[in-house]
């Protein structure tokens, strides 16, 4: 039997997907295949190139390799472009002028980014989003650029702006509708979906006409808007829509429509029966398919076309469930409503959890005709079914978007964060990861990190990785467990209420009485701080000591090499030449490290444990106090050198540094404590990068609250400004007292805010207006703290009990023999395990 | 139950803290020593070296229990060793060699567990 000659013109996700349904049908053998690829790549996953941004190579994303086309048996042309089909010679002609025959001919071009016909749209760094050298050109821009503008606002905008933001550009998206995603959204949809997006920083014009693309004057281009407002940017990428290629189709006479596209029939024959055409550039019943699945599903019914099956395309679910820059939009069926005359709509806002949700639902109540979700779709599974399935509704359609569980809503930490954001560095771990695990039945803390290993490396992405997998589990609606562990069947600030109410001051009590079995690592630091920050009582006492983490119960930080690094407190970061002489002069007699560390003090590493009262001794006798870097505490006050000899200081801010750090030195608290204080606006001391931020006025401070550094940077919220130094101390008490009482365990003050209900605004009420009633409680807590305190070190030293603790054996004084250091940089630093073994001498093991 | 044991003795009842561990020498070996009152057999022996780690500082970890069984959690990595068996429950490739220990009177006496009844016996 004579082979017929089959030609696919466009090696993209469709036409990929019919060769492949080709070979794995077992009838290729009637055919001679020749597939022509305008691009140099083999086939690829489109739908997530973006993720070629992230990380991914083109050969992460291709779908195939030549050799796989080979063994096919097809011949795959790259590089190669038809110009042209002549259907009576049935003939068609390449870009290099070869002419090729066929009997079948299957068009898949897809489509292209539509370009808005405006006056300077072909400059330089000009750009589109569709293939993998449109992503390298925008690469390559981008590492020249500062600022991006993204025309159009739909899925695929969105989508190369978040592109543009995680190539660090500052990022503008201009739509021309007034509001974002207008195919798939409503305006109070948009508005929801608008809000979140200029939250993650990207800014968001609407209703904007571009009328021409100009030289600028701080950036590359301005662009010109109908208004004559002007938006300057280094780079512009269109994507303000797709167009079919069909432009080989038209030059051939095929049948189009009005709007472009090849008309198909349900067989995806064109007007010329050998002539099929699938994906985005075919046009079934006046429609386009802009998604993957229906091209898909073309696929499958042009090759039973060919081969004699009987599979049609009937038209295909438009419904799509997308996460665009971690916000959810989900659009079922008739989303807008306004294809169903006579339907009506159910509709939920939820303005402070940024969620909206729309039903809309056929005259007589019974059907779900389309629904709409914004910023949660854990709602579209079982709305996609009632709207498919025709299943007919319950009585009262609105609790299928009323919030699962009243009992508060979702957290908004996590929640705001992109589904790419990365949790777990160490292991490289995104949210996506975590949120797929927990959707695939991986339902406790425990399995995901051992499915991912988020949190098995250095352990300090613990406290995210169980936020988000509190908080899809709740989104899914699975009850989530937010006891400490299993020995308490309670959260921390349960367990900090029934100590305070009840007056336990040891952790034995506690659980005899509240909880069961030994306890662990994870509750008895816990209820170590409650304890420690109810009492403050000296944390080695016999009935203390057990519970704390190691660093706790030798008041040093233990390093990799099992010795200590020792960091006497350095307030506000103001050092005597002769304390600094002191450590010195320490270091070199006990071999160690020295580093400046980034808390404006000075660290001393590998110090071995049968050393650290000896260190102690000396440093305590030069005036140092413990710099608790080993606590869940205050760590440092950080301050620049302000008025008393800065040219633009307006506040001593040395002074309130020091101040606010002996006010508050060990305090123990949920997690570390790190505060700011600058002497003018310039904000050398970074104070909007810690927990507590204070930037001097000409009138009194500015006080900013939770800010962050490390693993997920916040900028610290203002909390008031203009303050006398009386006024400051007092919103700090309540501020950090009410912390202390009610965040989670590891919480830093910035995930604790964001995670309240309410918000700063609530804070601020409780603290300054003082609507609870609670400010003098937290008030006088505050003061029974400070009045106790003690440096756990000069304790410790006055105690010989104590200090046998600090005994690497008991039965032997000598080192442990297995710390060995080598020199570098003229300092010891911990050798590693091959030098080890050289160094040290044979052990039976 | 024959009593062969050769008993080393490390130190006396006062070296013990009560919820937490110690560390001993014994030969070359260092074993950390855990005293958990709380349990009628209150006193359990490992390895002092840490696998994960290659540090002798398993005497230095948070003791508890998971699910009823004790453990001694590795204080840089929060790995779980049970202190019945020594197994890591994270990772069964690591195990560390468990002691028996007694109290002789006032003496605190370890022996290789391989030679006598287990601590968790
Ligand atoms: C020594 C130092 C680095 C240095 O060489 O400069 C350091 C060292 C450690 N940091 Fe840090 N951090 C040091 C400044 C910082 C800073 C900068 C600052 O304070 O201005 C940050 C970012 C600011 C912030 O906290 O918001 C910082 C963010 C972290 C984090 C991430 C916290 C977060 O909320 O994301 C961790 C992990 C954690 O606490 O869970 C961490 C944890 C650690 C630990 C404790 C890790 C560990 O468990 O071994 C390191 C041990 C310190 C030690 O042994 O003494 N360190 N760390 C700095 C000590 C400052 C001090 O004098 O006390
Ligand atoms: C950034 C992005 C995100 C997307 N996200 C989603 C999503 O989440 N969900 C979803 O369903 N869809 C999504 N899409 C759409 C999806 O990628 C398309 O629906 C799909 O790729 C269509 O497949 P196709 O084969 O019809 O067209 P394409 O994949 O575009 O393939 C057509 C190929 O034909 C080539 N070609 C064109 N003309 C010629 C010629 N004359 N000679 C030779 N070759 C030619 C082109 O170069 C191209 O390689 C996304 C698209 C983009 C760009
Ligand atoms: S000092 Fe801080 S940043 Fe540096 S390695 Fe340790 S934890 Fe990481
Ligand atoms: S960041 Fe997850 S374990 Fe280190």
């Amino acid at each position: 039997m004579r082979q017929q000659n089959l030609i696919v013109i466009g090696n993209g996700m469709v036409g990929h997907h019919f060769l492949e349904q080709l070979a794995e049908s077992g009838q290729a053998d009637g055919f001679h295949v020749t597939v022509l690829g305008e691009e140099r790549h083999i086939a690829y996953d489109r739908v997530h190139l973006s993720e070629y941004f992230q990380g991914k190579s083109a050969d992460d994303l291709a779908f195939s390799t030549a050799d796989q086309y080979a063994q096919w048996g097809f011949e795959l042309r790259l590089n190669t472009a038809a110009t042209a089909i002549d259907r009576e010679a049935h003939t068609i002609t390449l870009d290099s002028g070869e002419t090729l025959p066929y009997d079948k001919l299957v068009l898949a071009t897809g489509s292209y980014p539509f370009v808005p016909p405006i006056e300077g749209n072909d400059r330089e760094d000009c750009l589109v989003y569709r293939t993998l050298d449109d992503l390298d050109a925008i690469r390559e821009a981008a590492s020249r650029s500062n600022t991006g503008v993204v025309v159009g606002g739909g899925l695929l905008g969105l989508e190369a702006a978040n592109a543009l933001r995680e190539l660090d550009l500052d990022t503008a998206v201009v739509e021309f509708a007034p509001r974002l995603m207008p195919v798939q959204v409503d305006e109070e949809g948009g508005g929801i979906l608008r809000e979140k997006i200029e939250e993650l920083g990207v800014q968001v014009l609407t209703g904007r006409v571009t009328q021409r693309i100009e030289a600028g004057t701080n950036a590359r281009h301005q662009m010109v808007f109908q208004d004559d407002r002007l938006l300057e940017t280094d780079l512009v990428v269109f994507s303000a829509g797709i167009r079919p290629r069909d432009e080989l189709a038209r030059d051939a006479g095929l049948t189009m429509g009005e709007r472009g596209g090849v008309v198909i029939d349900d067989h995806c024959r064109t007007s010329d029966p050998d002539v099929l055409a699938i994906g985005e550039v075919a046009l079934w019943n006046d429609s386009i398919f802009g998604l993957v699945g229906p091209g898909y599903q073309m696929a499958k019914a042009a090759l039973d076309t060919l081969t004699g099956g009987d599979r049609a395309f009937t038209g295909a679910d438009m419904s799509t469930k997308l996460k665009l820059m971690g916000v959810d939009v989900g659009a079922i069926g008739d989303a807008h409503g306004n294809q169903n005359p006579g339907a009506r709509f159910y509709r939920y806002t939820n303005g402070i959890a940024q969620e909206y949700r729309k039903l809309v639902v056929s005259a007589d109540g019974k059907q779900l005709l389309g629904a709409m979700l914004v910023g949660d779709n854990s709602y579209y599974d079982t709305l996609l079914q009632y709207a498919l399935n025709g299943l007919e509704l319950p009585d009262n359609p609105e609790s299928l978007i009323l919030p699962a569980s009243e009992g508060g809503a979702p957290a908004l930490g996590v929640d705001a964060l992109p589904e790419t954001a990365g949790i777990c560095s160490c292991h490289n771990v995104t949210k996506g990861d975590i949120v797929q695990y927990v959707h695939d039945g991986y339902t406790s803390v425990g399995d995901v990190k051992a499915a991912t290993k988020a949190g098995t490396g250095c352990g300090g992405c613990a406290g995210q990785l169980k936020e988000i997998v509190d908080h899809e589990m709740a989104a899914l609606g699975m009850e989530v467990d937010n006891s400490v562990c299993e020995h308490f069947q309670y959260t921390r600030q349960e367990l900090e209420h029934i100590i305070r109410v009840e007056g336990i001051h040891d952790f034995h009590t506690l659980l005899k009485n509240h909880g069961h079995g030994l306890g662990c690592d994870i509750c008895k630091p816990a209820v170590a701080s409650i304890l420690a920050s109810t009492w403050n009582e000296y944390v080695l006492n016999p009935e203390h000591v057990g519970l704390q983490d190691t660093n706790d119960t030798f008041l040093a930080n233990m390093q990799k090499d099992g010795t200590f690094s020792v960091v006497p407190r350095v307030a506000g970061g103001e050092i005597t030449p002769d304390k600094l002489i002191t450590l010195g002069e320490v270091a070199k007699e006990f071999e160690l490290y020295t580093k400046i560390t980034g808390g404006q003090r000075v660290d001393l590493f590998g110090a071995k444990l049968n050393d650290l009262p000896s260190i102690w001794q000396r440093l305590v006798d030069a005036g140092f106090e413990t710099g608790h870097a080993y606590g869940k505490a205050l760590r440092t006050v950080k301050s620049c050198v302000g008025s008393t000899w800065c040219r633009y200081g307006v506040q001593d801010s040395v002074q309130l540094a020091i101040d606010l750090e002996h006010r508050y030195k060990g305090i123990r608290a949920p997690h570390k404590i790190k505060f700011g204080v600058s002497g003018c606006t310039r904000e050398c001391a970074e104070a909007q990068s810690k927990d507590f931020g204070v930037i001097a006025t000409e009138n009194g401070w500015n006080l900013y609250v939770a800010g962050n550094g490390g693993m997920r940077p916040r900028h610290a919220d203002l909390f008031a400004q203009d303050l006398d130094t009386d006024s400051l101390i007092r919103f700090v008490d309540r501020f950090m007292m009410l912390y202390i009482r009610t965040a989670d365990r590891l919480q830093r003050t910035a995930r604790w805010l964001e995670n309240l209900e309410g918000g700063l605004d609530y804070v601020y009420d409780v603290v300054v207006n003082d609507s609870l009633g609670i400010a003098e409680d937290l008030d006088n807590q505050m003061a029974r703290l400070i009045e106790n305190y003690q440096c756990e070190w000069k304790t410790t030293l006055e105690d010989p009990e104590k200090l046998k603790r600090f005994r690497q054996m008991i039965n032997d004084d000598g080192d442990d023999p297995y710390v060995v250091t080598v020199e570098e940089r003229e300092q010891p630093r911990p050798a590693t395990a091959e030098e080890k073994l050289e160094r040290i001498p044979a052990v039976s093991v | 139950m024959t009593q062969q044991n050769e008993w080393t003795h490390v130190g006396s009842k006062a070296d013990l803290v009560p919820g937490a561990g110690i560390g001993a020498r014994v030969g070359d070996r260092q074993v950390a020593i855990f005293h958990i009152p709380e349990l009628e057999q209150s006193l359990f022996a490992v390895d002092n070296y840490c696998p994960i780690s290659g540090v002798n500082i398993i005497a230095r970890g948070i003791v508890g229990d998971i699910q009823g069984e004790p453990v001694v959690a590795t204080p840089l990595y929060k790995k779980h060793f049970s202190l019945l068996d020594g197994r890591c429950l994270e990772d069964d490739s690591h195990r560390l060699r468990t002691y028996a220990v007694h109290l002789d009177g006032d003496q605190l006496q370890l022996a290789p567990q391989d030679q006598g009844q287990g601590a968790a016996a």
